[in-house]
């Protein structure tokens, strides 16, 4: 924590000692762990990267950082407000993973319908959503319903409504979940525009080579456990491989090439519940890791 | 305040731009129409029993509207997740219920006044009566009735997983509840205990909907009655509406969604 507040400023996003546990009523199966004792920190104008495979507790984590879950233990705060306080979503902008917007609306609509939610003015709003369209590239089919829109439009409308209310904080829950190679672009460029802009985008994804293209700062979760936490770059630079590899590594898929400890193809296993994957916060000794600016 | 009147915004724009509205509306409308242009043994009183019918086409039109607007709207924001950017906005969760709540009951608002607009048209053409007093009585309690089949279908959206199974319960809820509601105390006087104690207690404890049933009002064109007794069943119809939305409220407030 001090390190991230070394600019002396309070980290965006903060998440303390956070665990959720969602529970099995009825079913006769376990209560599961679905995040176990996560902190993490990511300050302003910084482009944080929240990876796992699926079902490592990303989605959860973000759940719980805009009060949609409870924490079973821990607590997690937005610009130092806890995230159970409505006014912590006041400055945020989120993109859900796949959502199917108000079919009966135009994009006009539903971005008038959400900056009345944000309190925001008439005039203001006239020139926001002018301005998120244009960003967007749904200018030209503003007035169309919605159920006309391809997903990748319904995806980029989604950027636009997160957009908003000029949000210091963006959480996008994988953005370009579903888009082809040109919409996965067009997202990526937009990240970019806002990081030059000194937004901070906290979001999730399995593209990791855009990770890597995007990112200042990573977090890998496996199984409800961060794992690793660094800088795209030291990462890269003190580990000899690429993101993509690491993340291979992390989560105990040890075949992953150019690994310097690769097992022959036979003996490689992924892990089981029984058997945790290898965890380099715990088990390494690297410096990179935990590292910070 | 704003918070909650643009939900209800979205809710009445969904209403006017699907088809269920317009479907029943013209069903109705066709239905009406076709009795009214009867003329049974050449006898004027048949005009009474053409009313009657077609009020009550409008009354099982409303409620259908009503259960059906207010069952799927929770479960549709959850199935399409339009619930999740929308409450990760500074929006809480009792803003959203009463949001729905208000648009819903706005919406029906609206499609009460066109159908007792058209059935006044209609009846009006041939009896060349005009009882608009009648009307704002009958539509009036009508419409806060429906605030109480609304709040109660909002809760149960709540609890019940698929929206058709709250849509039929609440359906038959509200039509047994018409239906026997009054009757239930003088069933409960044949029965022994502990039945009969069970049905005193489901007696006073359910919304009592026959009240607010005042369509005799334009059946027979009798006087209006007192504004006091409209009032009175306005704030039991308040009440109960707001017992049902608090419930709904801690209900959705304890909820986790994911």
């Amino acid at each position: 924590m001090k390190e991230c507040c070394s600019a002396g400023q309070l980290p965006v996003i903060e998440v303390k000692n956070l665990s959720v546990t969602y529970r099995a009523r009825g079913t006769g199966q376990p209560d599961r762990l679905a995040v176990k004792n996560l902190h993490l920190s990511v300050r302003s104008g910084e482009v944080f990267g929240f990876l796992g495979p699926n079902g490592a507790g990303k989605t959860t984590t973000m759940n719980v950082l805009l009060g949609f879950v409870n924490a079973s233990a821990g607590d997690a705060f937005l610009f130092g407000a806890n995230v159970r306080d409505p006014i912590a979503r006041q400055r945020i902008g989120y993109l859900p993973e796949l959502t199917y917007y108000y079919k009966f609306l135009t994009a006009e609509e539903l971005l008038r319908f959400y900056a009345k939610i944000f309190g925001i003015p008439k005039a203001e709003t006239e020139r926001r959503m002018d301005a998120v369209l244009k960003l967007v590239d749904l200018e030209g089919v503003r007035k169309r319903a919605i159920k006309t829109y391809s997903k990748g439009m319904q995806q980029r409308v989604g950027l636009a409504q997160a957009l908003i209310n000029d949000p210091d904080l963006l959480i996008l829950d994988e953005p370009t979940s579903g888009l082809d190679p040109i919409g996965r672009m067009k997202v990526r460029e937009i990240i970019q525009r806002l990081k030059d802009e000194g937004k901070t985008v906290f979001f999730s994804s399995h593209e990791l080579g855009e990770v890597e293209t995007v990112c200042d700062r990573v977090a890998i979760l496996h199984q409800g456990e961060l794992k690793v936490e660094g800088r795209v770059s030291e990462l890269a630079q003190q580990h000899q491989c690429n993101l993509e590899q690491l993340f291979l590594r992390v989560i105990g898929y040890t075949n992953a090439p150019n690994s310097p400890a690769l097992p022959s193809r036979q003996n490689v296993a992924l892990p089981s519940e029984s058997e945790p994957a290898v965890s380099l916060l715990h088990h390494s000794s690297t410096p990179f890791l935990h590292s910070s600016k | 305040m704003k918070n909650i009147f643009a939900v209800s915004g979205i809710v009445i724009k969904e209403l006017y731009r699907r088809k269920d509205f317009y479907v029943l509306f013209i069903l109705t409308v066709l239905i009406c129409l076709v009795m009214a242009s009867v003329n049974i043994f050449n006898d004027k009183s048949i005009v009474r029993y053409l009313k009657e019918i077609c009020l009550l086409l409008v009354w099982i039109a409303s409620l259908v509207i009503a259960i059906t607007t207010t069952a799927r709207q929770i479960p549709s924001e959850r199935e399409n997740r339009t619930l999740f950017p929308l409450l990760a906005k500074p929006l809480t969760r009792t803003q959203l219920l009463l949001g729905k709540f208000l648009g819903c009951w706005l919406a029906c608002g609206l499609t009460l006044f066109c159908f007792y607009v058209f059935f006044g048209l209609l009846a009006g053409s041939r009896e060349h009566q005009w009882p608009i007093i009648n009307y704002l009585q009958a539509g009036g309690l009508h419409w806060i009735m429906l605030g109480v089949v609304i709040a109660m279908t909002l809760l149960g959206s709540l609890v019940f997983t698929a929206p058709s199974s709250n849509a039929t319960i609440c359906f038959v809820v509200s039509a047994g509840i018409l239906i026997m509601g009054r009757h239930l105390n003088k069933v409960a006087l044949h029965m022994p205990e502990p039945r009969r104690g069970i049905l005193y207690s489901i007696y006073y404890a359910i919304p009592h909907f026959e009240l607010f049933d005042v369509r005799d009002l334009i059946v027979h064109n009798w006087p209006p009655i007192s504004w006091t007794v409209c009032g009175l069943a306005t704030l039991y119809a308040l009440a109960y509406a707001a017992v049902f939305l608090i419930a709904a409220c801690v209900v959705f407030r304890r909820r986790a969604l994911s």
